[in-house]
């Protein structure tokens, strides 16, 4: 909490009016209103790409208190547009930490308000669900702001992990490993690389609308669709080219919109959720093992659960403990798997990151 | 069936007389651990030497035996009745040490009794602190330097080995008994002396110290599947060197990075699941170093456990109920979450609040008694209060204590000089966090008490900000205090009480009250729902908190 600190507004597109403190820039923001129940690790989820678009509630209290580094980050910036809280700290501890939460959102220009009944804010979502929302530390007058809200486009349809993927070829880890992945990038969250480079991966990504002509050049062992955000139904390109990817009979491992991608390739349609899942504490059960995992999730969008069930060639291999909603799929004739939580994590639970080994045991048969 | 139903009836041993270090806390496990499986239609016969206890109400078990915990006792019940199985881990230690006696005298195997919830190898380990530290090698996990001795000579050469400051903790004691910090050669002798004689069989260990470690203690639960979960992590306000039952706890962690948490829950799994095949509940305690964030393990109980009430009441997942269930065989994805009713109750409690128990000292009752802190735990209560922020539930917990603080301050009092509340504050005793928060409002910078504390600064700030606030205060009376400042200090803690006390000039908490009230500044409701709202919950368990 900083000193002599401006008052701010929350509005949200039904209507409903919450009164705060600015925090970060001093400025105005909209986008999609949604709620993370972690109580660790906010730079890494406020740096997620796959939060593109999203006005971001930290359910937890405190947020801020460790401050941030250089090192606890999924990409090179903030991607969230904006950020509400209870109490956001300027105060911070922790030896390695570099700058206060409230610099890093200056600095990245991220909108944010603090001192708000977060708890009832979150209760209201539940039940009325995902909506557009503005945050203002400049404009206070409720129908200017009203009007601005009106500008936001939908989240529904919206198409955005170009936005977010990289503009240009890269490649990371050892390139004379035997091993090589191609990666499509919708946003891919860093330490999903990481978790690919640590397992002796040579990896080339590629940026969102690359042709497979393209991705066949760096002949690949295996083809990895990453995370991103926004409506995968939007992507009718990057379906078309995952369909080609399957063609090619190479292991193909996916997260999150990457394993919704792999169902629209597979005719499954998507729909977009209430209110989504983002937390650290989602359980999930393999149900090929039988075993359960706490698991990191971000996702505002789902697969359909009956069209995936009765689906001839796709076997479900995790479900939602809570909501039995479809977590992960298989193909049946095809080396293919994805799953829509994240088995990287960061933040959040280890448990599921024996599914990059999986992926790398199938590359290597 | 996931439930295992050749467990027909089961015997709960309960913890005995109320002592420091081990109280109520016992009787809420062993109510709750009888209540859910009789819940399943088992059969509860429970033994307990203490009368004045919620779990020897009749209604609680099938049969009470209000009997010594004594392993004769335990074979007259056994020849009374049939038992199928004993759930030994309700009790604290007292519980698994009979437990165990009878065990190793066959009692159990004669009687055709299964112990459920624990194993006795896993007991042995984690007691044994020599085992424990073999095994923490074993498994890669760093503990202090240590030595193990079994006689007086053998402690004073350890004791040069290692290096001062040291730690001598007896083995097989409870609540710290007999253990003690080391900081000079002078006092070495008589500290060996009292451990190895508070020993039941008369061994200590002899350990480096670490103090000025931040401790953490994670509360976990695992099925007969391998299944496990955090329910809880508790931080200590502070640092290593106080018994964690006479330290101030936060819930959940305050100034925890990502990193160094998934360290900690992964080296956390490993360790209990390493130390046996038991299913039930388990607790771990961490030091960690601020500086470079390495841990050392510093316990585990493989048993539910006194921090296990306070993360049950402070998550709303009911360590012990569902502890008593996985005991009989069901697994974590089988049993539902008891507070929303229809979500998993294999998952990890989100907080949207902040937990602040504040232990309660009787020394005052105890003329003579040794005030400092240490090892040995001294509190002879807690108290926990719920905020929406750490400034909010430490106030609250500071005016539940029944003692005249009035919130985080002693209105009225005579104060220390500066020089001698930053001496004060040295060490550790009850009112340290009073003192800190008077050097505080002198002006004594964060650095300067960071450094006499080790309390992380982060605790400090948020206490100087309850002292800014106060400052804001002094300023006005009742008639002049502006309706923001009024807010915050309600947002922050503050009560009508220690608002009047504070003000300029004479004002009463019905005052206080009657403007606030006026004003519309009134207390909202929120529920504990072990999910931070996230979905819709059943059960009622509620605080109050000042928004908008």
């Amino acid at each position: 909490m900083p000193q002599a600190q401006q008052p701010a507004v929350l509005m949200l597109a039904d209507g409903h009016v919450f009164h705060g403190k600015a925090f970060g820039k001093i400025g105005t923001t909209t986008g999609e209103i949604c709620f993370n129940t972690g109580m660790t690790g906010y730079q890494e989820v406020f740096t997620d790409p796959s939060y593109y678009g999203q006005v971001l509630i930290m359910n937890n209290v405190h947020t801020g208190n460790y401050g941030v580094n250089k090192k606890d980050i999924e990409s090179a910036t903030v991607k969230i547009r904006g950020l509400i809280g209870r109490n956001l700290e300027d105060k911070y501890s922790r030896y390695q930490a570099t700058d206060s939460l409230d610099a890093y959102l200056k600095q990245n220009g991220i909108v944010s308000i603090e001192d708000v009944d977060t708890r009832a804010l979150v209760a209201h979502i539940r039940t009325k669900g995902a909506m557009n929302c503005i945050i203002s530390s400049e404009i206070l007058d409720l129908g200017q702001l009203k009007a601005e809200l009106d500008k936001c486009p939908d989240m529904d349809g919206l198409e955005l992990a170009s936005v977010v993927s990289t503009k240009e070829e890269y490649e990371l880890g050892d390139p004379a490993s035997t091993l090589k992945i191609a990666v499509l990038d919708f946003g891919v969250k860093q330490n999903i690389l990481t978790c690919l480079v640590e397992r002796g991966a040579h990896v080339k990504v590629h940026p969102a609308k690359t042709p497979l002509s393209r991705l066949k050049e760096f002949n690949a062992d295996g083809y990895f669709i990453s995370n991103g955000p926004g409506d995968p139904a939007a992507m009718p390109y990057a379906v078309e080219t995952l369909k080609e990817i399957l063609n090619e009979n190479k292991p193909v491992f996916g997260i999150c919109l990457g394993h919704q991608l792999l169902a629209l390739a597979n005719d499954i349609p998507t729909f977009k959720m209430h209110h989504g899942h983002r937390g650290l504490n989602h359980p999930v059960k393999n149900i090929i093992s039988g075993r359960c995992e706490i698991t990191t999730q971000n996702h505002g969008f789902g697969v359909q659960p009956d069209a995936v069930r009765n689906h001839p060639n796709v076997e479900v291999t995790h479900v939602n403990l809570n909501d039995s909603s479809i977590e992960g799929i298989r193909l049946k004739d095809k080396p293919a798997f994805s799953v829509q939580y994240h088995p990287e994590s960061t933040p959040g639970p280890f448990d599921s990151r024996y599914l990059f080994d999986e992926f790398v045991a199938m590359m290597k048969n | 069936m996931p439930k295992d139903t050749s467990i027909k009836s089961v015997l709960i041993v309960g913890s005995g007389p109320i002592v420091i270090g081990q109280a109520c806390e016992f009787d809420y496990s062993g109510s709750q651990a009888a209540r859910s499986l009789r819940e399943e239609g088992i059969k509860v016969i429970l033994i307990n030497s203490n009368p004045a206890t919620i779990m020897t109400d009749p209604m609680m078990a099938d049969k009470v035996y209000l009997l010594p915990l004594t392993v004769e006792s335990i074979e007259k019940i056994l020849q009374e009745n049939q038992i199928d199985a004993v759930l030994p881990t309700m009790g604290g230690q007292t519980a698994l040490n009979l437990c165990k006696e009878a065990d190793e005298l066959g009692i159990w195997k004669s009687y055709n009794v299964r112990m459920i919830g624990v194993d006795v190898a896993a007991i042995d380990t984690a007691e044994d602190r020599e085992k424990f530290r073999q095994l923490m090698i074993k498994i890669g996990i760093q503990v202090a330097p240590s030595r193990v001795a079994n006689s007086f000579l053998e402690g004073k050469e350890f004791a040069q080995e290692i290096g001062f400051p040291l730690v001598i903790r007896p083995s097989f004691t409870l609540g710290g008994t007999g253990g003690g910090f080391v900081h000079r050669k002078e006092e070495l002798d008589e500290a060996l002396q009292r451990g190895l004689k508070a020993s039941p069989i008369h061994e200590v260990l002899v350990e480096k110290a670490v103090l000025g470690w931040k401790e953490f203690e994670l509360e976990l639960l695992r099925d007969k599947n391998d299944n496990v979960v955090i329910i809880c992590t508790v931080e200590n306000l502070d640092p290593m060197g106080i018994h964690t039952g006479d330290s101030i706890t936060v819930a959940p962690a305050m100034t925890l990075s990502d990193s160094a948490f998934q360290d900690m829950r992964n080296k956390a799994m490993l360790m209990m699941r390493s130390l046996g095949n038991f299913a039930g509940g388990c607790n771990v305690q961490f030091a960690l170093n601020p500086e470079t964030e390495e841990l050392i393990a510093v316990e585990i109980n493989p048993r539910v456990s006194r921090s296990s009430a306070l993360a049950s009441k402070a998550t709303g997942y009911p360590i012990a109920k569902i502890a008593a269930k996985l005991a009989i065989g069901y697994s974590l994805d089988e049993l539902k979450n008891q507070i929303t009713q229809t979500t998993s109750a294999y998952f990890e409690p989100a907080l949207d609040y902040v937990i602040v128990k504040v232990p309660r000292w009787n020394f005052d009752k105890f003329k003579g008694a040794n005030d400092t802190l240490g090892l040995q735990m001294k509190s002879v209560g807690e108290v926990m209060a719920i905020g929406r922020s750490f400034t909010e539930a430490i106030q609250k917990a500071c005016q539940s204590l029944e003692n005249e603080a009035v919130g985080l301050g002693y209105y009225g009092k005579s104060l220390m000089k500066t020089e001698d509340l930053i001496e004060y504050i040295k060490t550790p005793k009850w009112d340290r966090i009073f003192r800190i928060k008077d050097a505080l409002m002198h002006g004594v910078t964060i650095k300067t008490i960071v450094q006499a504390t080790r309390i992380d600064r982060w605790f400090i700030y948020q206490i100087q900000e309850i002292c800014r606030i106060e400052k804001e205060l002094e300023q006005y009376k009742l008639d002049t205090l502006p309706e923001p400042l009024l807010k915050e200090a309600k947002k922050n803690g503050f009560s009508d009480e220690q608002i009047a006390r504070i003000l300029h000039g004479n004002c009463t908490d019905e005052q206080v009250y009657e403007k606030r009230k006026a004003l519309g500044i009134t207390r909202v409701y929120k529920m504990v729902d072990t999910c931070s709202a996230e979905f819709e919950a059943k059960t009622p368990y509620f605080y109050s908190s000042f928004e908008g």
